[in-house]
């Protein structure tokens, strides 16, 4: 093992990984907007959004990343319309984790009984506000465990943007072994980034689990 | 007696859920002041009719005024509407991710607009008169059957209903939890509420109530005093349905002597 060769390519490791983990933070963000607005959606049932929502989910649950992404980067553009890479990976990865986000949130509100929402017309709230003091808060902390598990597997699923030409810490790696062929320690260097970026989110994600758990109703 | 002052009026109501008539030309008075406890066999209809008041179920024909304003049109405000009639029902359903206070002043802050502060020293007013205070910052999972049934309660009258409706809240408690929650109902009578009770409770029921509706099958079979329905019921099914009551409770005494 060359730690040599190891200390030398940190930083740049560094760099990548904020990448990642920017591009994965805005495409969470999206995928959760995304996520919440199918759910309400469907939860209302509201007629053509409906259909349209249908659709989109089972488009997005049923083509790999890396498909929808050679669609946008290589595909569009063929068509007239460019975006950068880093737009890609967003639209990608947008795409893609707003129907996991979505099922989370529909599994949220669904776990609530009818009669919440019976009991807080009858004091008179109004839809509105039914949803926002008795619905969404116990169904939003019922979706964190899967919300959670869903922005794991999207920061791990934007391994696959290195296709996009960009320095993600896939990229770096793929990059360093065809330069070097320093395969071990360009892998090594990989998981650990990897784990330094996903450790923290798990663990954090589990505590909150738990302060929910307590915090919340259970009975 | 108690003023004749009409409160609420059903009439000729008709609902449907899309497999066969539920509530079949059903009309009703309540007046002001007074206690109407509706039993029958399960699955008659009354939860229904209850749940038609408050504009929970949507009918087919017929009308309900409440005040002599009729409440069943497209343009009813069911926000203002609610806020006249208190509902609790059988499940507990207070919310789970509130305490006891949060539950009961939501409805004053959010909907009424009133004063946190004027409102939540009511709410302990009244937690206090049903030996609840103690439980005022419990969430829900911390309480009993009854006591969440006595604060589902609370949370119903401090919007300061005109009449309230209570759907067999007593059905899904303990036995020994039962009576407590009875008491406030009685306490809630005596104190002149206008009250709609769905309960299998007869003992309860024959105490509490100005007059008994009897419903079966969708329909309205009859109507009387405790007094007159208990002792001589005058339709075959209300004696059979009063007869299942005595047989249970025969039943259970000659199971303990043995
Ligand atoms: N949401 C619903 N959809 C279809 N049928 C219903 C619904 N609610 C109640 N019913 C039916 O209406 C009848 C009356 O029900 P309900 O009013 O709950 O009776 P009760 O409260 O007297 O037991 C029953 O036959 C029941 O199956
Ligand atoms: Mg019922």
């Amino acid at each position: 093992m060359d730690t040599e060769f190891i200390i030398k390519y940190i930083p740049l490791y560094v760099k990548a990984a904020g990448l990642t983990i920017g591009l994965g933070i805005v495409g969470i963000f999206f995928s959760l907007l995304i996520g919440l607005s199918v759910s309400l959606i469907q939860y209302f049932k509201i007629p053509v959004l409906k259909r349209i929502a249908g659709i989109y989910i089972e488009l997005s649950r049923n083509t790999p990343l890396l498909v929808q992404l050679f669609f946008l980067y290589f595909g569009l553009p063929k068509a007239g319309i460019r975006f950068s890479s880093q737009a890609c990976a967003i639209i990608g990865l947008s795409f893609l984790g707003g129907s996991y986000m979505a099922e989370a949130f529909r599994s949220g509100l669904n776990a609530i009984d009818k009669v919440q929402e019976e009991s807080a017309l009858s004091i008179g709230l109004k839809h509105g506000q039914v949803m926002r003091y008795v619905i969404l808060p116990q169904a939003l902390s019922l979706s964190v465990p899967g919300l959670c598990a869903n922005m794991i597997f999207l920061i791990k699923e934007t391994s696959v943007f290195s296709v996009l030409a960009l320095a993600d810490l896939m990229y770096v790696a793929k990059d360093l072994i065809g330069l070097y062929y320093k395969t071990d320690e360009a892998l090594l260097m990989l998981v650990i980034a990897y784990l330094v970026l996903l450790l923290p989110i798990s663990v954090a994600a589990s505590f909150l689990e738990r302060r929910l758990r307590y915090a919340g109703f259970g009975n | 007696m108690k003023e004749k002052e009409k409160l609420l009026e059903i009439k000729h109501l008709h609902k449907d859920y899309g497999n066969g008539p539920v509530l079949k030309d059903v009309s009703l008075n309540v007046h002001k002041g007074e206690v109407v406890v509706i039993i029958g066999p399960s699955g008659c209809g009354k939860s229904t009719l209850l749940r038609c008041i408050n504009g929970l179920e949507q009918i087919q024909s017929g009308k309900i005024l409440l005040d002599g304003e009729v409440i069943t049109e497209n343009k009813t405000k069911w926000s203002e509407v609610r806020q006249k009639i208190g509902m609790v029902f059988q499940s507990y359903d207070l919310f789970p991710h509130m305490t006891v206070t949060d539950n009961i002043l939501l409805g004053p802050t959010k909907v009424q607009g009133r004063d946190k502060k004027e409102a939540e020293a009511e709410a302990e007013r009244i937690l206090e008169r049903i030996g609840l205070l103690d439980k005022k910052n419990a969430f829900p999972r911390q309480l009993s059957g009854g006591q969440k049934q006595r604060v589902a309660i609370v949370r119903a009258l401090i919007m300061k209903p005109e009449i309230m409706l209570f759907d067999e809240v007593t059905a899904a408690l303990d036995p020994e939890m039962v009576r407590e929650v009875l008491d406030v109902m009685l306490e809630l009578a005596k104190s002149g509420s206008t009250m709609m009770i769905v309960t299998h409770e007869m003992q309860f029921a024959r105490a509490v109530a100005d007059r008994i509706v009897f419903l079966d099958g969708g329909e309205i079979l009859e109507t009387d005093t405790p007094e007159k329905f208990f002792t001589r019921p005058k339709t075959d099914r209300a004696k059979r349905f009063l007869n299942t009551f005595s047989f249970h409770m025969e039943r259970e005494r000659g199971g303990k002597a043995i």
